[in-house]
């Protein structure tokens, strides 16, 4: 059980991406309702990728630390960047015509959450989740 | 894969089987409106059993076919959600109130037929 990265291109690697997740997370020990925690926020996260970035990139990978284990999702891209974060995060705000829940959802999801983004240059987000 | 629609008594019955791109979940909502309007219908389950995940672009596309059916005068019950899908859609802080459900698809017809009793 390995990094595994996932190159997004188009709405298809949406649906491998979070099996990826998924997958991994089943692996590691997760149960089924972590499982679908998981591969859902991926699911948010790659597909604003695809709606606002175009393409980037996805890694998964296990995560040890003081006898606990987790499982790290990275979902990046270079594409414009958010303008606001803190609107970004907030219910039901969308600029793509959608429920604005992808975002504040994928957060509420996981255990820890970094939304890193510098406008014109790209996003980085780094979520974990901890077995418990 | 297309997802088969069938019709029992005027009612449609489709179960999603496998997990849908967002291109098929567009294309499948707008095959389902155009059932719908045949006359014959008399309403709509959506079961799913089957389906292990659903994120904001398909309950975004759940949530818009009820809403339209509905303004055709036809009722759609969402049947067969997994609880992990549940716990999952809840945590998410979705507004999911515009859906009608029940637990199987049994309970699912039931509805619809007690709704036009009403």
């Amino acid at each position: 059980m390995g990094e595994l990265k996932i190159r997004i291109e188009n709405e298809y690697d949406i649906v491998s991406a979070r099996q990826a997740a998924r997958e991994l997370a089943r692996q590691l020990g997760f149960g089924a309702v972590d499982q679908v925690r998981i591969a859902t926020a991926v699911s948010e996260l790659v597909r604003n990728v695809v709606l606002y970035a175009g393409h980037g990139l996805m890694s998964v990978q296990p995560l040890k630390s003081n006898g606990r284990t987790g499982i790290e999702v990275i979902v990046e891209d270079d594409g414009p960047g958010i303008g606001d974060c803190e609107l970004a995060l907030s219910d039901g705000y969308s600029t793509s015509g959608g429920l604005g829940a992808g975002l504040p959802g994928a957060k509420r999801l996981m255990d820890f959450f970094d939304l890193d983004t510098v406008q014109g240059k790209g996003t980085r987000i780094l979520a974990r989740k901890w077995l418990k | 894969m297309e997802v088969p629609i069938l019709m029992v008594d005027g009612f449609w019955i489709t179960s999603i089987q496998e997990a849908l791109h967002d291109q098929s979940v567009l294309d499948f909502q707008q095959k389902l409106l155009s059932k719908l309007k045949q006359p014959q219908t008399r309403g709509l389950v959506i079961d799913l059993t089957a389906l292990d995940l659903v994120d904001s672009f398909v309950t975004k596309a759940l949530l818009e076919l009820c809403k339209l059916a509905k303004l055709m005068g036809i009722q759609v019950i969402v049947t067969g959600m997994n609880p992990a899908v549940a716990i999952t859609l809840v945590e998410m802080g979705l507004d999911l109130r515009g859906i009608d459900t029940a637990l199987d698809l049994q309970r699912g017809l039931d509805k619809l037929r007690n709704c036009e009793e009403r």
